[in-house]
């Protein structure tokens, strides 16, 4: 079949202009010049590189018509939007403007092939045009090599969109691949929030390479939140930039529940005084899952201010990566700059590695950074029992407690009720997994039984 | 905010050289034959001539660290130092047996007034080789061993050979190979069980030759219930070219055992500090790193101690101060390999001019772990515009009941608590210098007496001409 490691086959990109074409052919030169990481590379330090497989991953099937039908009804949240995008296996399902007045304003909401055609501007100013580089830079090069589908949205000066626009992107089938890419631009004193849900058909194999392009204006607000819930057999990279100028406001939030291993990327880059941006990411992590997040916080310019703030809980044998830093470059007086990590271990098998780093050129900052790692405290457990709540669901409790911080500093109440919710399905998997692993030792257990008796009758 | 400062005047007290009259020679460059001229000359027996020529294998073999360390490191070139040379002298039990030059360099750096004082022992290392090594006799008496690296190693094999090598493995990295190849002089403590050596014991390193390289290897063994603290100093004069320094210090604390160890290094600005420090903690065994790094060109320098015994404690406290064109790369490491182990480690760093600190870190707790607690502090302060500091840390949790904890800031001198002294009649010169002795005053505190006099005073010259 079409394996995606023999290259973007010609077949579906033929709809696409020849210099994208031709785009996507010197980008995939490039993915073949630059060798795969290897351990001893800084930005893969305690990484599982070898979990980095692509031979078996394949590049665009169609979905069918029914299963379009069914992956329009799942793509619905339970608050109004602005707006829908669905794509399934990186082709486009739906693309709802369900505010009709965002058009009449200039807002652009459209597919990355449409805006190629209709927007070539948009395009050319902003596709790719900053790049995250922190270790990945082979899979941007894939990235650019099969890219062919994605959101673009386009906020012009002044117009504010309250309520959110959302995309679905969909794995559909078992080895796919996808390589969405998200391109949001808010233009001077815009507001828009985005979430994008990610999620799998089936628990099935496959493979993402994503890539967000986010630039926020002049006083502008701009606010993306990432649910990333592919199936927990994908092997997944997000990579983000964004950029934020004066006296803009960038807010984003990588929520991670499904995959077996990915690898998030996100680069901040402040690039003018007053410039704010939030990083925020929480991680549900059980089973093996590998979470890999590294992150930068590129101080360019005077007076700016970065908060980022990571949280993961790490039940079983799952593993969180983080290494963040924050660099300051010469120029970049009265910075005010943070970095936080905080890591759950809820089981005796979980690991957490922290690399939290600083890099400051420049005496005139505020800059700090903590990382901690730890258990559940004893005796909040002991508390709680004390009052009759069972201790699984304590703590339970208490992990929900532990998340809670960042899920409040969103501050986006309809999202963080539709967090709350996902938070719970996948304690109910966690929950599940265990039993199943009892059912399954009980009934080895009760079967040695069974044999040391057919023995000791034998005898 | 200021012009370049003027750090000359700190290094006035170290920058003196005397004519080399040096015996033993053994050339420019590193190769076979540089070893064979080393155990020749020191009598090495047979398995440490072994020992050296494998240990030159595995420094050729191994790359530079330059995928995380400073590009700087392509700066040294082997091939131009010059790996041992001696004046043919033997320790010298008394003062006045002591080559009268040698004697002048020391006297200069003030070492028989500080014995007289109250210092139990003193080991002075002059290029490769020990020139006076003294200890109490009482100490003596109640069975302290302290002598140099060789003298050890002919006079105790029985205990040398147990400890030598096995914290720091010859292939842990390029510049422990390479140590382990050409190393000469450096000290060799023993203690006892249930010896409790009152007074520090000290030893003074001091590079006089141009284009020399420094190897010495400590090992210190602190004998279940002992308890050891163990102070040096470094200096050398001012070279047109670049010298190395490259040390290997071994600490093996048994059972119970106290070893505390204190450096404070003040190489001058062409030196590079590459020193490779680690020390082993037994069941309840403490060990503590006082690391303070004011001179040098590039010092890497990472002390650690592996937690081997169920609780067994380390501690790294280390004050860093980069001037103008230093990079002072320092930090900690903390091995946990047993239960109910703890670390602490606190680091604090001033950058002035374009001088640049860089902390990094690495703190790991395995997954059969219980009850492991680690907590790191890292400040650093930054005087100037162009002055420059890092954090690279690195921290691996696993299993249940270890909690781990890191915080880091960076902040510059408040203008409020500047103008607040000026009102009061200080000088902005002098205000800066209270404010640093106030950052790191809570650190300097836990120095030995005579050390935290000294390195207040230092830090005062080092920050001179640096406002303005």
């Amino acid at each position: 079949m079409n394996s995606i490691i023999n290259g973007p086959q010609v077949l579906n990109f033929s709809h696409l202009p020849s210099s994208w074409q031709a785009r996507q052919k010197a980008a995939w030169e490039k993915y073949q010049k630059i060798p795969m990481p290897h351990r001893k590379d800084e930005d893969w330090r305690f990484a599982n590189i070898q979990s980095i497989q692509l031979d078996s991953y394949q590049d665009g099937a169609a979905t069918s018509e029914a299963e379009k039908k069914e992956i329009l009804k799942q793509s619905q949240v339970s608050f109004p939007t602005a707006a829908r995008l669905v794509f399934s296996n990186d082709e486009k399902v739906a693309c709802d403007l369900i505010n009709s007045d965002l058009e009449k304003k200039g807002v652009i909401i459209e597919t990355v092939s449409e805006a190629i055609k209709n927007h070539s501007s948009l395009i050319e100013n902003y596709f790719l045009k900053q790049r995250v580089a922190l270790g990945s830079e082979k899979f941007t090069a894939l990235h650019e090599a099969f890219c062919r589908s994605g959101s673009v949205i386009y906020v012009p000066a002044g117009v504010e969109i309250e309520q959110p626009i959302v995309i679905h992107q969909w794995l559909t089938g078992k080895n796919q691949s996808v390589f969405p890419h998200t391109m949001v631009v808010t233009e001077a004193n815009s507001k828009v929030t985005v979430l994008e849900i990610c999620q799998s058909t089936e628990e099935l194999p496959g493979f993402v390479c994503s890539y967000n392009d986010l630039v926020a204006r002049e006083g502008s607000r701009l606010t993306y939140v990432c649910v990333q819930r592919w199936s927990e057999k994908v092997l997944a990279f997000h990579m983000g930039a964004s950029t934020v100028e004066r006296d803009a406001y960038a807010k984003t939030l990588m929520v991670n529940f499904g995959t077996a291993f990915s690898r998030n990327e996100n680069r901040s880059r402040l690039t003018a005084p007053g410039a704010q941006s939030e990083m925020l990411a929480m991680s549900l992590a059980h089973e093996n899952q590998e979470f890999d997040q590294r992150t930068l916080q590129d101080h360019l310019a005077p007076s700016a201010w970065s908060d980022l703030l990571y949280k993961n809980s790490l039940n079983h044998g799952a593993k969180s990566i983080f290494q963040g830093l924050i660099r300051v470059e010469p120029g970049a007086k009265q910075t005010d700059a943070y970095q936080t990590n905080r890591n759950l271990l809820l089981s005796g098998e979980a690991e957490a590695d922290s690399m939290p780093g600083l890099e400051i050129l420049n005496d005139d900052v505020k800059c700090s950074h903590g990382a901690t790692t730890g258990q559940v405290e004893e005796e909040l457990l002991f508390y709680m029992q004390a009052r009759g709540i069972p201790e699984n669901q304590a703590k339970h409790l208490l992990v929900v407690g532990f998340l809670e911080e960042v899920v409040t500093r969103l501050n986006e109440p309809e999202i963080a009720n539709y967090l709350h919710t996902l938070i719970e399905e996948k304690f109910e998997r966690s929950e599940k997994i265990v039993w199943q692993k009892k059912a399954v030792s009980n009934s080895t257990a009760s079967k040695t039984e069974v044999d040391v008796k057919a023995l000791q009758g034998a005898v | 905010m200021s012009e370049k400062p003027v750090l000359e005047i700190e290094r006035e007290t170290g920058n003196f050289h005397y004519p080399e009259r040096h015996q033993y020679d053994a050339g420019i460059g590193l190769g076979e034959q540089t070893i064979h001229y080393i155990c020749d000359v020191k009598k090495d027996p047979e398995w440490l001539r072994e020992f050296r020529l494998k240990a030159l294998q595995t420094f050729q073999s191994k790359p530079l660290p330059t995928h995380w360390a400073s590009h700087d490191l392509d700066n040294i070139h082997f091939e131009k130092i010059r790996y041992y040379l001696a004046a043919g002298q033997q320790p010298k039990r008394s003062w006045e047996e002591v080559p009268d030059d040698i004697k002048k360099t020391f006297e200069r750096l003030g070492i028989p007034e500080k014995e007289r004082k109250f210092l139990a022992g003193v080991e002075a290392q002059f290029d490769s080789e020990a020139a006076y090594s003294n200890v109490k006799e009482e100490l003596a008496k109640e069975g302290v061993i302290f002598v140099g690296s060789t003298e050890g190693l002919h006079k105790h094999p029985e205990i040398f050979k147990k400890w030598f090598g096995k914290v720091i493995p010859t292939g842990d990295n390029k510049f422990s190979a390479l140590n382990s190849a050409v190393f000469s002089g450096g000290s060799f403590i023993y203690v006892p069980p249930g010896v409790k050596v009152k007074h520090p014991l000290q030893a003074y390193f001091r590079i006089n030759a141009e284009n020399f390289g420094q190897f010495e290897r400590t090992l210190i063994i602190a004998d279940e219930g002992a308890e050891v603290t163990y102070m040096e100093g470094c200096t050398a004069p001012k070279f047109e070219t670049a010298t190395l320094h490259s040390a290997v210090v071994e600490l093996v604390a048994l059972r119970g055992a106290k070893i505390q160890y204190i450096t404070v290094q003040n190489w001058s600005a062409n030196v590079f500090n590459l020193v490779t420090k680690r020390a082993l903690a037994q069941e309840e065994a403490e060990v503590k790193w006082i690391d303070c790094n004011i001179g040098s060109r590039l010092t890497m320098k990472y002390p650690g101690v592996v937690l081997k015994g169920r609780k067994a404690r380390g501690e790294v406290l280390s004050i860093a101060l980069a001037s103008d064109g230093q990079h002072q790369d320092t930090g900690a490491k903390m091995i946990h390999a047993a239960d109910e182990t703890t670390s602490n480690i606190i680091s604090k760093s001033i950058s002035i001019g374009t001088g640049r600190a860089s902390y990094r870190g690495l703190v790991y707790i395995p997954q059969h772990l219980k009850g492991c607690k680690n907590n790191t502090e890292c400040d650093a302060l930054l005087i100037n515009t162009e002055s420059r500091t890092d954090t690279y840390p690195a921290i691996v949790v696993r299993g249940q009941g270890n909690s781990v904890q890191h915080e880091a800031s960076v902040s510059k001198v408040s203008a409020e608590q500047i103008f607040y002294m000026q009102q009061r009649g200080l000088s902005e010169a002098q205000a800066m210098s209270l404010s640093v002795n106030g950052f790191v005053n809570d650190l300097v505190n836990q120095f030995p007496l005579e050390y935290s006099v000294e390195l207040k005073r230092l830090i005062d010259l080092e920050m001179e001409g640096s406002v303005g």
